[in-house]
């Protein structure tokens, strides 16, 4: 490299681009492949992200549950927002979240459903609000994202991949798909730009073991 | 000693206005055969309508105008109200004429300085939404003399007193009305010119009681004052100047009372856990609404919240004509430590705000059952968990509902298992199945069983 580029590259003005912003700490993932591709070193502590599926029990909720449990822990309020189906207790616990800082809200009207996640998000007595929400217009995604910085908690909505938006406010957007059994990450947007290989991550529970089916026929 | 005396000039006139929002003509009128206005508001004296007017010719002067006969009773009420509320900065309270008066200087210390807890009451008596004067003195009389006289001062040493209250009408001495027209006559009219006369002649003349009020006044005779006991139930009406269904119109009455609710529980240092709201209606029976806390609390603005999203989710049977807010529990509201580094907010004012919107089913807490069938292995509830330890095989995350009928053997790769679940011979809901996580060809992951009365097989839950 020419001493002159060094010289401008040195100079504190000069932003590279492939440094990633440094915000605050993040909320460790438990995965450290995916927390070195998310800026702050984990999920965002006071940010909204989206996670895009290609279809659901692919392993999108064991990717996030490992934060969830540790903020539970913590004794920070993890809040279920409408999710698809009820969230089974004894699995809840075999993942490590403390039953007595998990909240299932149950709302069916979606001008509900954004509330209580609004809500939730803006407290700032939430460690995780977790949403379902039916659609995330870009208006509905800066109001959360607004809401999670005010609470400085973390904010995510699930959305199915036929459902998603091409652009969306969110700092924070992954899209979830499975491959050979392991659950593929590529994070389309993150804070700092830049592009990020996929990641491939094993979330499928270490009990697992084939069956020997002839015994089943 | 110094005394704080709140007079309420307007009384008459506030018990029917101080829960709107909007600006009417309104007068109150006596309760003679043929009544006569006692008081009106500023719309309705822009419109030419004086106190004494025959209320038949104030309606001709304003068709608009809200005739409203005198209630003395609410006017009572309020006053007690207003003393309860009071209660907050001081024990030793004492009711007047349209007045409170209470007893500050051994209890101003403890808000910083005098100029503090007067502001401070200032500001909550107009919360409240009346009209007041407040005037402070060494003796209840001369407090009560300035405050009527409209001369908001704070006289707080005795041998000032004399000077301040000497411009002031002896009328306001509240002393027999006829020695009062006699001094008139003989062109005394001002306190200070009354005690520039001779006693013994005063005495002679208008008797030893006038003498003694200007010695209870000044500080030279004691003034004991009837001591008021706060109501140990907080039940208050408010009457609406004009039957409403607007919501915002409703909160802003009920606004009143909650800060009237606010300052009785700061007086009893307690919280509230649970309120009853009545929103009265001509003629069905009363709408009850009430509110529960998970914690007790005594924050007015909190309670105004919890109150907005709760009341969105009450439909009104008819206009509302009156609101009345009853205490059902208290509690004693425990110290607040300071931290020494910014604690994350409490989450309970979170969890209230949602159940009062969201209704209480909307909320739920889970905790684990001890029972083997999976869709038993877990409960509802609201208290904290027992101590049950989850199953030793990993358990889905999502269960549906009702278990899905998928008939033969589905084409999914069976990952793991079987594990065989049966019981429940004992209560009616038997099950013998043979549970597997099951792999679509997308990576999808299902909790399946077979039943193995009959071979057929379900879908229970995801992994997600």
């Amino acid at each position: 490299m020419k001493p002159v580029l060094q010289a401008v590259l040195h100079r504190p003005d000069i932003w590279s681009g492939d440094s990633l912003a440094q915000p605050e700490d993040g909320i460790a993932s438990g995965f450290p492949e995916l927390d070195a591709a998310l800026p702050g070193g984990g999920w965002p502590r006071g940010g909204f992200s989206e996670l895009i599926l290609e279809r659901q029990g692919i392993g999108e909720l064991r990717l996030v549950l490992p934060a969830l449990a540790g903020l539970s822990r913590e004794n920070r309020e993890v809040i279920f927002v409408s999710p698809p189906h009820i969230p089974y207790a004894p699995a809840l616990v075999q993942h490590g979240i403390a039953l007595s800082r998990f909240l299932w809200i149950r709302v069916y009207d979606p001008k509900d459903k954004l509330w209580a996640a609004e809500q939730a998000l803006r407290s700032g007595s939430c460690g995780a609000v977790l949403c379902w929400l039916p659609t995330l217009t870009e208006r509905i995604a800066r109001r959360l994202q607004s809401a999670a910085e005010a609470g400085k908690t973390w904010g995510v909505q699930f959305t199915a991949a036929d459902r998603a938006a091409d652009a969306c406010p969110a700092p924070l957007r992954m899209r979830l798909s499975s491959a050979d059994r392991k659950l593929q990450v590529r994070v389309i947007k993150r804070r700092g730009g830049g592009w990020v290989a996929p990641i491939s991550l094993n979330v499928a529970s270490n009990v697992d073991h084939v069956v020997d089916l002839s015994t089943f026929s | 000693m110094l005394w704080t005396c709140l007079h309420f000039p307007n009384l008459p006139l506030q018990v029917f206005c101080r829960a709107s929002t909007t600006l009417s003509p309104l007068a109150v009128t006596s309760a003679a055969a043929q009544p006569s206005i006692l008081a009106c508001n500023r719309k309705a004296a822009a419109a030419g309508i004086m106190p004494g007017m025959r209320a038949s010719a104030a309606q001709a002067l304003c068709a608009a105008l809200q005739l409203k006969a005198r209630d003395e009773k609410a006017e009572a009420a309020s006053l007690s109200s207003i003393a309860a509320w009071a209660g907050q900065f001081t024990p030793t309270i004492s009711l007047g004429a349209q007045a409170v008066l209470l007893e500050i200087g051994g209890c101003f210390r403890l808000f910083g300085s005098l100029e503090n807890l007067l502001k401070k009451i200032c500001y909550g008596l107009t919360e409240l939404g009346y009209e007041f004067v407040i005037a402070s003195a060494a003796t209840p009389r001369a407090a009560s003399i300035l405050a009527r006289a409209r001369t908001p001062l704070t006289v707080t040493e005795a041998d000032a007193l004399p000077t301040a209250l000497s411009p002031l009408p002896l009328a306001l001495l509240g002393y027999s009305p006829d020695a009062i027209s006699d001094l008139a006559q003989a062109g005394i009219r001002s306190i200070g010119a009354c005690l520039a006369l001779p006693r013994d002649a005063v005495a002679r003349r208008y008797g030893q009681g006038l003498l003694d009020e200007f010695d209870r006044a000044l500080g030279l005779l004691p003034d004991p004052q009837p001591p008021f006991t706060a109501p140990s139930r907080f039940e208050t009406e408010l009457e609406l100047p004009a039957p409403v269904e607007d919501a915002e119109v409703l909160l802003f009455a009920l606004r009143r009372l909650v800060f009237e609710l606010a300052g009785w529980l700061r007086a009893r240092n307690a919280g509230v856990t649970r309120l009853r709201l009545a929103l009265k209606h001509h003629d069905v029976p009363v709408t009850e609404v009430t509110l529960d806390l998970t914690i007790p609390s005594r924050d007015a603005d909190h309670l105004l919240a919890l109150w907005r999203e709760r009341l969105a989710r009450v439909s009104l049977p008819q206009r509302v004509e009156a609101i009345a807010l009853a205490v059902e529990e208290i509690a004693e509201l425990a110290p607040t430590n300071f931290s020494l580094f910014p604690e994350t907010p409490d989450g309970a004012a979170l969890l209230d705000r949602l159940r009062a919107r969201l209704g209480d089913q909307a909320l739920c807490r889970l905790r684990l059952h001890a029972d083997h069938r999976p869709e038993l292995a877990w409960r509802e509830t609201d208290r904290e968990n027992d101590s049950i330890c989850p199953p030793a095989n990993q358990r889905p995350l999502w269960l549906l509902d009702e278990p899905r009928r998928l008939g033969e053997r589905p084409a999914l790769d069976l990952v793991a298992g079987p594990e065989r679940i049966e019981g429940g011979w004992w209560d009616g809901h038997d099950v013998a199945r043979d549970y597997f996580v099951a792999s679509d060809s997308h990576g999808s992951r299902f909790w399946i069983f077979m039943n193995r009365a009959n071979g057929e097989w379900f879908l229970q839950g995801i992994c997600g």
